[in-house]
């Protein structure tokens, strides 16, 4: 108990607790669309992409430079939709380009010009020091903002990431739902970049999901399950970073990495087969008598 | 059965040329959806199905001509069953529910939206499987889960994506009976098959595509010798049988595996 309560003591490490259970909760929430429509390679991209967006915007306007590495990211996420669309590159070649080529940007301007916000290091890999009140509140209307998001399209998102052709034909405008989850997913990114920084962001949005589908086949109960997985992660692995004296999103993504191994042990290959996606209709043929 | 298209019409394909990145697929295409429409478009594998379904469906915009539908048309998509992620996170009640009323958006369905839902499942005959995961149904049963999230929409026409593809006999049975019910319901169909004997031969109306429209009309009237070499680009043998025709293959006389022992 008193493992527990002793950080809390401290204001920096309240405000870190509830800033990494709140990044862990977005990103384990908004993380089921990336998982589950196989985005996880953009999501590994743009947080690289933002952070070169997040270096730039500090030498032109330091104190909106939250601003302009969201202009960046959403740039980026809707650069990365019209190339893999409109042209013969793969999705995987133009996140590749896009991406990578930020990130390159961003590195040569931390080296080149310093920062006036958050360290490289704590870009890179987290940090619950440097974080201001202005980033909680961005956090929190980013939270909001995703949440309000689902919630409100939560059919035609659904609808766009299980089936997008049929989507299309029954109504929904599965271009502006791509869109939209783009954008969303950018800021997601942005908001708790500092938190669990630039490299791991792109695990945290994918371990909590993951985890989550080999636990349940339902879908909702799957945005729940990831959640709540997120939550914990922050929170455990915000005491163990204290603890450790390690960055915050190391932590964060290792508990996420070994609560990932324990379900892994307990649902077996069970487990395996709901995340990997071995099942089809063939195999499953077998399994229940045509009822007619 | 009736089905050659004599009702109003709803959708119209008129000189329609169509394709992907500059690469037309399908040249000269004019093509009627009848209110009473039951047609088969028949054809081999890149010959232009698919192509044809997405612009009647409107998902793929023409290179030149022109395509027009009755206003209001209420449209229902069936896809191969191949082409689904059988692993996705859902249960066949929240799959079904996804085509419903587009104005309501939130997670979770009305009272009469649910009523609807098993209703249209107990007509399919698959009520009692509403709440399996998709993967734990049959092929037969997943294709009927398909047709209830269609029917959800309570559509003018449907069109269906080789509805039979990859399913056994008895279940290509059940679908074709189900699609003629659904037909003689006032439903307006329109699937893709390349399957001449199973499917083609038992439609009212097929049209066979080749880069074009090849030939269109009753079985009898197009499953010749003819047409379908100009369709398949291999000749083929017509047999009729109880007044079914029926299609082999004409093995070319070098065949090793009829030359081999």
């Amino acid at each position: 108990m008193e493992t527990l309560l002793e950080p809390l003591q401290y204001a920096f490490f309240q405000k870190g607790l509830f800033v990494a259970s709140l990044s862990g909760a977005l990103l384990g929430f908004i993380g089921v669309f990336i998982v589950l429509r196989g985005m996880s390679y953009i999501g590994h991209g743009l947080s690289h992409s933002i952070f070169g967006g997040f270096a730039a915007a500090q030498l032109f306007a330091s104190s909106f430079y939250i601003l302009g590495a969201g202009i960046w990211g959403i740039a980026s996420a809707l650069a990365i939709t019209a190339v893999t669309k409109r042209s013969r590159l793969g999705a995987d070649a133009a996140i590749g380009v896009i991406t990578t080529a930020s990130f390159a940007l961003g590195v040569a301007l931390f080296a080149k010009f310093g920062t006036s916000g958050p360290s490289f290091e704590n870009a890179l890999f987290g940090s619950i020091l440097g974080i201001s009140s202005e980033q909680i509140i961005g956090l929190i209307a980013v939270t909001i903002l995703t949440a309000a998001f689902v919630f409100l399209r939560y059919r035609a998102l659904l609808f766009s990431t299980f089936d997008p052709d049929v989507a299309a034909v029954s109504g929904v405008n599965v271009s502006r739902i791509e869109a939209l989850l783009m954008i969303v997913l950018s800021l997601s990114i942005l908001a708790t970049l500092t938190v669990i920084g630039v490299t791991l962001v792109a695990a945290m949005l994918v371990i909590p999901a993951v985890i989550a589908r080999m636990l349940t086949d339902s879908f909702s109960r799957m945005l729940t399950y990831s959640t709540i997985i997120g939550t914990f992660c922050g929170l455990v692995g915000m005491y163990i970073s204290y603890y450790a004296g390690v960055p915050s999103g190391t932590m964060i993504v290792l508990v996420g990495a070994a609560l990932f191994l324990i379900v892994l042990a307990i649902t077996g290959t069970r487990g395996l087969r709901r995340s990997a996606g071995l099942d089809s209709h063939t195999d499953a043929s077998a399994l229940a008598p045509i009822t007619r | 059965m009736t089905g050659t298209g004599i009702g109003p019409e709803l959708i119209t394909l008129e000189n329609v040329v169509a394709g992907y990145t500059h690469h037309p697929v399908l040249t000269d295409v004019n093509f009627h959806v009848h209110e009473d429409q039951f047609t088969g478009i028949v054809g081999p594998s890149g010959a232009g199905k698919t192509t044809l379904l997405r612009l009647l469906l409107g998902t793929l915009k023409p290179m030149s001509g022109t395509i027009s539908a009755s206003k209001d048309l209420r449209l229902a998509y069936v896809p191969q069953l191949e082409t689904v992620s059988w692993n996705f996170p859902i249960t066949v009640e929240e799959c079904v529910l996804m085509s419903r009323k587009s104005a309501n958006q939130l997670p979770w369905a009305s009272k009469s939206e649910k009523i609807n839902v098993g209703n249209v499942l107990e007509r399919l005959s698959i009520g009692e499987l509403a709440k399996r995961h998709i993967r734990e149904l049959s092929g037969g049963q997943q294709q009927r889960m398909f047709l209830a999230r269609a029917l959800l929409r309570q559509p003018q026409v449907m069109l269906l994506d080789e509805p039979t593809s990859g399913v056994d006999v008895a279940t290509r049975h059940d679908v074709l009976h189900l699609l003629a019910d659904l037909h003689e319901e006032g439903i307006a169909i329109v699937l893709t098959t390349h399957d001449l004997n199973g499917i083609a031969a038992h439609l009212p109306h097929l049209v066979c595509v080749n880069q074009r429209i090849v030939a269109s009309g009753t079985p009898e009237e197009v499953m010749n010798p003819d047409v379908l070499e100009q369709t398949f680009g291999a000749r083929m043998e017509v047999l009729e049988h109880l007044g079914m025709r029926i299609v082999i293959d004409e093995a070319p006389s070098s065949d090793p595996m009829r030359n081999a022992g």
